[in-house]
């Protein structure tokens, strides 16, 4: 496991017990994190978690209402935002449309007091890097929105910040140029090494892009974990169902056994899973299934033994997704892959199917 | 554009309303363009074309009285509207980029509410004010009038512009290590400059072409193109006036231009 907390040496950004209240709403409660050098960092949540005002905190376009912000080690929650060696992708990029591109990448090191010639050059090398250089004279608005894209993440780097922050900064673009950019951006980190911290909605792009994810909601922590730990092992409801699909089950807990939970789901049936601290028998708690660990069979091949008949098969490209009404029971999802290998024949709606779990696929959660 | 089904072109009476209401707009224009090219002393015969007015303005027996009127006047409303336009940028950067604060709408509602304010009630405050503080009126009185009440009309194409700037541009600034004072000369103000251009030029137009004001707080003995005009109508109408009108005419359409053709550079950016 990578979910581990970062060294005091290698933590970037540390952030520290911070509230944020507008008035008498709180956008963020007690925020605590630390983000290590070197780190492909996502802050993911739904629109309104927080995740944006802690992004613009640590760029410092926003108080903090209580707590502390250190940067490798220097305290900087009042400091202005450019008193701070971090830089923005902004959203919608605010690349400066009266500036050419050259003008746009050189700017912050000419800011900072570099040459005019040395912050060219640099812009220069920075467009090769994002392989824009044809367009260096350009204005930016005669540039596509991935090339916006590309210029913005050029300028933000330009003088090499300690860290760079991206406000949701593929969300503009459409979805082959969403996905190319994910990987342009992960190589772009690793090329840099310098801290990336990404805020984003899609958990897909959290996914497949960061080294660790912090899920967000309501302005309170949920989840800190690598993405695999989060999609396999997600620590309650709100993380099970923002991550991926799932089955979320409404059970009621029978008895607890050396470690594992029988749990009642309705209909005869009783599902086991692994007990977690603080539940007891005849406690109403969940179960999450993810659907891509459930599959379909004509006779039984697991001690569960969920059986059911098919409702509805729903074609999703790389795999068909069926919802099963089990009999006595409640719906459940099973995803099966769309290939030619394994077992993966489609029932029919009307069929009697049995759903079938992978060992551990159940986890059990509470609200 | 979609071809619409309810395209107004198509409704009855179109046609006549549109001459009717470009000949009231415009056929006093045209009369008085065309006859200030007329050779004839009479205002009303034609009797051929010629630039004879023209050459009376600049060189006949009151071309110096219209001179220093005209030079009076392009003065004024060059100091007069730099300085409005100075001072409505700054209003509108303190009003729209300093976030919430008391009192806002009301300064909105302050600093635009002169343009309905009736033109002969500020001149009359105007020239009450002037006498009270002792102020000898002559040039600089109508200078600081014109000041005064070119302000509103500079604001409002600049705080427009200005509501349009989102401000990550200059967070952006900001990130990228500029002081507040970089942000604002070099992202905010280029940015702001057609707005600023619009507002200039309008101010310019209006203390231009301002009678009212200007003859209430006028010394004696100093004219603006407007007063000079006026008092030579006073004495009849003749053609030189035509002249002069069609030329400010002309200037102001030259302006108009400009401006629109700025605003309309600006869209592409």
């Amino acid at each position: 496991m990578i979910n581990t907390t970062p060294e005091k040496s290698q933590i970037a950004v540390d952030i520290n017990h911070v509230t944020k209240r507008y008035g008498t709403f709180t956008a963020l409660q007690h925020m605590s994190l630390s983000i290590a050098d070197n780190e492909f960092f996502t802050l993911l949540g739904p629109s309104g978690c927080g995740k944006t005002t802690l992004l613009r905190m640590i760029a410092g376009f926003e108080d903090v209402t209580e707590g502390e912000i250190y940067l490798f080690g220097d305290e900087i929650e009042n400091l202005p935002p450019n008193k701070r060696p971090v830089n923005t992708v902004f959203q919608n990029y605010a690349l400066f449309p009266h500036m050419s591109v050259t003008d746009n990448v050189a700017f912050g090191l000419e800011m900072l007091g570099r040459s005019k010639a040395e912050a060219r050059t640099r812009a220069g090398e920075m467009l090769e890097l994002v392989q824009l250089s044809q367009f260096a004279n350009r204005k930016p608005s005669q540039l596509s929105g991935g090339q916006q894209q590309r210029v913005a993440l050029a300028r933000a780097l330009a003088p090499q910040p300690k860290v760079l922050l991206l406000d949701e900064p593929l969300s503009a673009l459409d979805l082959k140029l969403r996905q190319a950019m994910r990987y342009e951006l992960k190589s772009l980190q690793r090329e840099t090494g310098i801290t990336f911290i990404f805020v984003t909605h899609d958990q897909e792009e959290a996914l497949t892009m960061s080294d660790r994810i912090a899920v967000m909601s309501n302005g309170e922590l949920q989840q800190l974990g690598a993405a695999r730990d989060i999609y396999e092992a997600p620590h309650n409801v709100f993380v099970a169902n923002f991550i991926g699909e799932t089955n979320l089950l409404d059970v009621t807990v029978k008895h607890i056994t050396g470690g594992r939970a029988t749990c009642d789901l309705g209909g005869d049936y009783a599902l086991s899973c692994d007990a977690i601290d603080g539940v007891s028998a005849g406690a109403q708690v969940h179960l999450s299934v993810r659907p891509e660990r459930l599959y379909l069979s004509e006779t039984a091949t697991d001690a569960e033994g969920l059986e059911g008949r098919v409702r509805d098969n729903i074609f999703i490209g790389t795999d068909i997704q069926t919802i099963v009404a089990l009999n006595n029971g409640p719906e459940i999802i099973v995803r099966t892959s769309n290939s030619d290998r394994g077992s993966s024949r489609i029932f029919e709606p009307g069929n009697a199917v049995h759903v079938n779990m992978e060992a551990g696929a159940a986890r059990l959660l509470v609200d | 554009m979609t071809k619409r089904t309810h395209d107004i072109r198509r409704y009855p009476g179109f046609l006549p309303m549109t001459i009717l209401c470009l000949t009231l707009l415009y056929a006093p224009l045209i009369v008085v363009t065309i006859y200030s090219f007329n050779s004839s002393n009479s205002i009303t015969n034609w009797e051929g074309l010629s630039l004879r007015w023209y050459v009376d303005v600049f060189t006949g027996p009151e071309a110096e009285k219209f001179k220093r009127a005209a030079w009076n006047s392009f003065t004024i409303a060059l100091i007069a509207a730099t300085t409005a336009t100075t001072i409505a940028t700054l209003a509108a950067t303190g009003m729209i980029r300093a976030g919430q604060f008391k009192l806002r709408t009301l300064s909105f509602g302050l600093i635009s509410l002169p343009l309905m304010v009736p033109e002969i009630v500020t001149a009359v405050a105007t020239l009450i004010f002037f006498n009270s503080i002792g102020f000898v009126r002559g040039y600089t009185t109508i200078l600081l009038a014109h000041i005064a009440f070119c302000i509103p009309f500079a604001y409002m194409p600049i705080s427009a512009r200005m509501q349009g700037v989102e401000d990550t541009y200059e967070q952006a600034a900001l990130d990228l290590y500029a002081s507040k004072r970089q942000a604002f000369t070099k992202i905010l103000l280029p940015l702001m400059m057609p707005g600023i251009i619009s507002g200039f030029l309008l101010a310019f137009i209006i203390s231009l072409d301002d009678f009212i004001i200007t003859n209430f707080v006028k010394g004696a003995g100093v004219e603006t193109l407007p007063t000079a005009i006026f008092g030579a109508v006073k004495q009849g109408i003749k053609p030189n006036i035509m002249a002069i009108s069609t030329m400010l005419l002309a200037v102001s359409i030259i302006m108009v231009t400009i401006s629109y053709f700025i605003s309309k550079s600006d869209n592409k950016t």
